[in-house]
């Protein structure tokens, strides 16, 4: 899954330590999501989507190959 | 969760981890005890055996306890790290257990298929996931 979170982190001048902080997980969480290593569980994409005010979808993405 | 939750989160955690720390050096000790005592300190006084071996065992499940509480405190993607490293853990546990013993019952080696090795190798493998896995997701 491709996400916009590094995007929207630096917009909104966030430190992956400010977001994880603030979302509620662990900074290492945030780097690994940043990379597409790992996908968030549902409760963190709300978290995300709430904090920067958009919706899921327009955060985290499929992209076809 | 806000930030304040997240601080009370931190903290938790390492009051978590202190208790296992806590937990698991004195089951150690309690195992000393258990395994010298009857030999070096009370003279293999039956009563007093089973008594150490007792506070040994119930040790032991306030140190399980502890690593849950520890666990359940991880986020998502430490609880993926330390699952994965559990399930690679188990898998050759049971795989290495089973052919360690079986290479002693068919006279293959020449030493014992002894528990203690066993539980090394357990050790070791948990933590070699565990480092693996963090390399893996940072």
């Amino acid at each position: 899954m491709k996400n916009k979170l590094k995007v929207l982190r630096a917009e909104h001048n966030y430190t992956q330590e400010d977001l994880a902080d603030i979302i509620g997980v662990s900074r290492q969480t945030i780097n690994a999501i940043e990379k597409e290593k790992f996908d968030p569980s549902l409760p963190t994409a709300f978290r995300i989507s709430k904090l920067f005010k958009m919706p899921i979808e327009s955060i985290f993405y499929f992209e076809d190959a | 969760m806000s930030t304040l939750n997240y601080i009370k989160m931190k903290k938790e955690r390492k009051k978590h981890r202190y208790q296992l720390a806590a937990w698991t050096w004195s089951w150690v000790a309690t195992m000393a005890l258990a395994s010298f005592g009857p030999k070096y300190i009370w003279d293999d006084h039956t009563v007093l055996t089973v008594l150490a071996v007792s506070v040994n065992f119930a040790n032991g499940i306030l140190m399980l306890i502890a690593n849950r509480n520890l666990f359940n405190n991880f986020d998502e993607l430490e609880r993926k790290i330390h699952l994965e490293s559990l399930a690679l853990t188990l898998g050759l546990a049971v795989v290495v257990g089973l052919t360690f013993t079986l290479l002693n019952h068919t006279g293959l080696i020449g030493f014992n298929a002894d528990i203690s090795s066993l539980v090394i190798f357990i050790g070791l493998t948990y933590l070699a996931g565990v480092v693996i896995n963090t390399r893996r997701y940072s």
